[in-house]
């Protein structure tokens, strides 16, 4: 009786290795369009690129065949100096928008943490440059920055008593970058300020009702509670500024083409110049694939730093 | 320790008041249990004493000292939240050590006090680790032993053992018991758990909707409920009530059923009985019931039968062998009856 009670339903059922095939075929039928999507817009290319970078394909076809040129496009690359230049304007960029961006960030989400009335109004008002067009910031920045005459250097020329001359923001060498910097921070600090915002709250209440009761005053709650409880959101927001720090283009572009003097020259400008402006398709293939690389690492960087807190 | 005391506290957020003109005294060394349903008010006044939310009205005073304007740290008492609230980058004894840390004491002396808190919970081998290394007890223990490091005044306990499974609570419901018979430290302790109420406290506070109904020892809430709401708020399963009134010296229900009076009342302003699970048997002859649901427990067997239209429990000692559908009669112990005002006020 029980040896046919357990044989019946083995019979009736399907083999395992044919109920196995058709959920892998489910499987794979809702994976399928957004692995075919990411092969075509992602892989592909991506890949094309490794070989490009290798060849010496220019933008428009020409009759000469393109030829392989191994890594004579990379050795070219790195004997230029204008790539070195523009990889330490990039590393300068970095250097400055961190704390300038990050810090506006996260002293904007402490503000916005606070409870106060229209909490929601200032949260999106705040958020607003963070969906404005960076051509648009750029624009309206453009107009700030003019030399002599913009706001800005009206307010400077007020506020010194005309004792400080006008800066030609965009067109000194010496303060382009940084004027860069002061109008990228402003457009971007809102992505950041959600994520420290969203930090914020994942810290619990009860956590400074225990400081409090612990005889810990507002600044080492702060220190003792939320500092500690913002270490991983730190890294992520640092790591993620990073990355899209080295990819700086759109403001270069628009603003400065990556002058005066190469003084805002940037990696992705740089690359986008070789490719269309030059036509070496080969050549920005190459910059792209030693962005990547550089990209790559830091993103490395970031997980073995997110394991380390424990995230 | 110390005594505490409330007096005519209020509580308001904006216009809607929460709790209303609350008085209670606490005795130096008592254990005094805050229970009542969610959102009656008891985690608010345990946060008011805590000086953790601001006083309305009234006054509060920890070992004769009036505290509505001063801070939590200064008011030397210790709390433990429902979530542990333990600091997550800290080990068990950076977390214990803290609030001395931020007294600015000294490290051995630190370290003598949690080592001597460690001690008496048994936390010793966990000093180094983490919270998330920890099981739900071993944090709840790590949170009670934040609170005794300091040698608080009062002890404030905001419902600990709620994020405990069953068998846990049971088991750290006595610690938390025992720990205050060795240092006879004043507790205030929330819950909404009656049962944790009635096992752990000296006396217990029923609260509902932000006023307090009755103030006693566990038994005494138990055998002399003030109203309706404590007579079924405290007791599990809870006490039978039946709406109807006295006619011709006995209990007449809304659906026509006759119970019997404790001997000698003589009240007629009766409007509800009420009969506690136990104190009703099976009887060879009484009020006519039909069984409804037999749950054996193994110690005793829960019967809940339909007497009327109201469905009344009954907890039988010994077991017992009825039938769901099967007619029985039921009599209830006439010394133990409760009788209610139609407002809910006890009248005997």
């Amino acid at each position: 009786m029980t040896l046919q009670q357990s044989a019946e339903p083995a019979v009736a059922a399907r083999p395992a290795w044919r109920r196995d095939k058709s959920r892998l075929f489910q499987e794979m039928g809702m994976l399928a369009p957004a692995v075919a999507l990411l092969t075509i817009f992602l892989i592909v290319p991506f890949l094309l690129s490794f070989w490009t970078a290798m060849t010496n394909q220019p933008l428009v076809p020409r009759p000469t065949p393109v030829r392989f040129v191994g890594f004579g496009n990379f050795l070219r690359i790195l004997k230029d100096d204008l790539f070195w230049t523009s990889l330490w304007n990039v590393s300068r960029f970095t250097f400055w928008i961190l704390p300038v961006q990050c810090g506006l960030a996260f002293a904007t989400a402490l503000l916005l943490h606070q409870k106060m009335p229209f909490q929601n109004l200032f949260r999106g008002l705040f958020f607003l440059p963070a969906i404005t067009s960076m051509v648009v910031v750029c624009v309206i920045w453009g107009t700030l920055f003019q030399y002599p005459t913009g706001p800005f250097n009206q307010v400077i020329g007020f506020l010194s008593g005309g004792t400080i001359e006008p800066i030609d923001w965009l067109g000194d060498p010496n303060w382009a970058m940084f004027s860069i910097v002061l109008l990228s921070a402003w457009q971007a600090y809102g992505f950041q300020m959600i994520v420290y915002l969203a930090g914020l709250q994942s810290i619990p209440d009860e956590l400074y009702d225990a400081a409090r009761i612990d005889g810990a005053n507002a600044l080492q709650r702060f220190w003792h509670v939320t500092m500690p409880g913002l270490r991983p959101t730190h890294v992520f927001v640092l790591v993620i500024t990073t990355i899209q720090a080295f990819k700086l283009y759109t403001q270069v572009a628009i603003l400065t083409q990556g002058g005066p003097k190469s003084s805002t020259e940037t990696v992705v400008h740089y690359m986008v110049r070789s490719g269309f402006e030059e036509q070496k398709l080969g050549y920005a293939s190459a910059v792209s694939v030693i962005l990547f690389l550089i990209v790559l690492v830091i993103a490395l960087l970031q997980r073995q730093l997110l394991r380390r807190f424990d995230v | 320790m110390a005594s505490v005391t409330i007096e005519q506290v209020r509580k308001q957020y904006g216009a809607v008041p929460v709790i209303h003109d609350v008085s209670i005294d606490i005795e130096d060394g008592e254990f005094v249990t805050l229970v009542g349903p969610s959102g009656c008010g008891k985690s608010t006044l345990l946060r008011m004493l805590a000086g953790l939310e601001d006083i309305s009205g009234g006054q509060i005073r920890i070992g004769g000292r009036v505290v509505n304007d001063i801070a939590p740290k200064e008011r030397d008492i210790a709390m433990v939240f429902q979530s542990y609230a333990l600091y997550p980058h800290m080990t068990v004894a950076e977390n214990m050590g803290f609030a001395l840390k931020l007294k600015g004491q000294d490290k051995a002396a630190i370290q003598s006090r949690v080592k001597e808190a460690a001690d008496i919970l048994a936390l010793e081998p966990l000093l180094d680790r983490l919270p998330r290394q920890l099981s739900g007890g071993q944090r709840q223990r790590v949170a009670m032993g934040r609170a005794i490091v300091r040698h608080p005044q009062v002890f404030l306990f905001d419902e600990p053992l709620s994020n405990l499974d069953a068998k846990l609570r049971v088991t750290m419901r006595a610690e938390i018991k025992d720990l205050h018979q060795r240092l006879k430290t004043t507790t205030v302790y929330v819950t909404h758990d009656q049962i944790e109420a009635m096992t752990m406290a000296d006396r217990i506070v029923v609260m509902r909707g932000g006023v307090v109904e009755q103030i006693g020892r566990p038994l005494d809430l138990y055998d002399r409920p003030i109203n309706t709401f404590v007579a079924t708020f405290i007791g599990s399963p809870a006490m039978n009530l039946f709406n109807g009134s006295i006619v011709d010296g006995r209990f007449v229900t809304d659906d026509g059923k006759a119970l019997p009076l404790p001997p000698g009342y003589s009240g007629g302003a009766a409007r509800t009985y009420g009969i506690r699970p136990e104190h009703l048997a099976i009887a060879e002859s009484g009020i006519p019931a039909t069984v409804g649901v037999v749950e054996p427990t193994g110690a005793e067997t829960h019967l809940v039968v339909k007497l009327g239209a109201v469905d009344t429990t009954l907890v039988i000692r010994d077991r017992v062998d009825v039938r769901p559908g099967q007619s029985v009669a039921i009599a209830p112990d006439l010394a133990k009856i409760h009788l209610f005002s139609s407002q809910g006020s006890r009248l005997n």
